[in-house]
């Protein structure tokens, strides 16, 4: 069985603009295999076809790709889930491209930075450990398992019109996974940094970031309760 | 923390809250005129005079021509800022948004104050 391919291909030190590449790729009649597998496949074919991974298995979030349109990790989607006769695959829709389907992470990193992604507690630690009862640690489930591969804040439309305002989804994720941590104190601090027109506000509620998630976590759905947050906080 | 100059709001919070309000104000405005168009049944000019004669709906109708305008504002101001990316370009359209949306108020106010 042949599969067909269509890869986004762009090397600025050579080429003027991107192209898109076709590629065939011989699999076996009733067998399956994930697309990034594929990929290193293609890429024995082509050498100079660029492109991230490591972990091979939806744990380090380095091979998020747009695969038919939909972001997700290639390691984790078997080439039988990507629907159509071809496959398309390109980089992250949004952020530079660096090569081929490698792009340029700072503008995400950079929203994550700016929520303070860290514990921050101004008492005075005790002997030997912060504790936490089962009830406040459970809280921080569906946030925790984040693993920051961008395909949900490279799928929203907020993102794309203001990266360097907007938090974005995978952002706002963890600003609230340690707004509602019971052992966190800047709550009030980290509430403010968020309260202008775009950092939370400009999520509009389109809910990509939870349709396209590889781990299933619900952006969407921490946004709405930063906001409640903020509005307890503000009347 | 981004500031906003040409927003209506101090805050993201502040456009939100306000956002919701005039909409609940422009679907109860809606919702009523609907209501009483079709309980009217034939709708003659004196029917229509005495319905904005009355003052709490005059107010009615300016706190809804308000709504609009505030509900405009926000909304068309994050339009701009999605949308349009030379500043001054930006700048001017949004100026030019919230000078007709105050135009349109006090226009109104006139009409309804004329009745
Ligand atoms: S719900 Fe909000 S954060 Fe998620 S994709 Fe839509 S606008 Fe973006
Ligand atoms: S929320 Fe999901 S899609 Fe977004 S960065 Fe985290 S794991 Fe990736
Ligand atoms: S290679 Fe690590 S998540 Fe896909």
């Amino acid at each position: 069985m042949k599969i067909k391919f269509s890869i986004y291909r762009y090397n600025p030190e050579t080429d003027k603009k991107p192209r898109m590449q076709d590629y065939d790729l011989e699999v076996e009649e009733g067998s399956d295999m994930m697309v990034l597998e594929a990929l290193i496949k293609l890429k024995e074919q082509d050498p100079t076809l660029t492109f991230r991974r490591s972990c091979r298995e939806g744990v380090c979030g380095s091979d998020g790709v747009n695969m038919n349109g939909k972001n997700g990790l290639a390691c984790i989607t078997p080439l039988s889930a990507v629907k159509g006769s071809k496959i398309t695959i390109r980089p992250l829709p949004g952020l530079p491209v660096i090569r081929d389907l490698v792009v340029d992470m700072a503008q995400f990193y950079r929203q994550y930075e700016k929520v303070r992604p860290y514990l921050i507690n101004n008492e005075e630690p005790p002997a030997r450990e912060r504790l936490q009862s089962p009830e406040d640690r459970a809280k921080l489930d569906g946030l925790y398992e984040c693993i920051l591969c961008a395909c949900c804040s490279t799928a929203c439309p907020s993102f794309w019109w203001n990266p360097d305002k907007f938090v974005g989804p995978s952002g706002l994720l963890q600003a609230y996974r340690f707004l509602i941590d019971s052992r966190d104190t800047e709550t009030d601090s980290r509430l403010s940094d968020l309260d202008d027109a775009y950092s939370v506000f400009r999520c509009r509620g389109i809910m990509n970031c939870v349709s396209v998630c590889p781990k299933g976590l619900n952006p969407t759905q921490a946004i709405g309760h930063i906001r409640s947050m903020l509005l307890q906080k503000g009347v | 923390m981004v500031a906003s100059a040409t927003s209506l709001g101090r805050s993201g919070l502040h456009d939100w809250i306000i956002q919701r309000v005039t909409a609940v104000v422009l679907a109860g405005y809606v919702i009523y005129l609907t209501a009483f168009i079709v309980s009217a049944g034939g709708l003659t000019f004196a029917v229509w005079q005495t319905l904005f004669a009355q003052l709490w709906f005059k107010i009615f109708s300016l706190l809804a021509v308000a709504s609009l305008c505030f509900h405009a504002w926000i909304g068309m101001w994050i339009v701009t800022t999605d949308y349009i990316k030379p500043t001054g370009m930006r700048m001017i359209v949004q100026v030019l948004i919230i000078l007709a949306c105050f135009a349109f108020l006090i226009w109104g106010a006139q009409i309804l104050w004329s009745v």
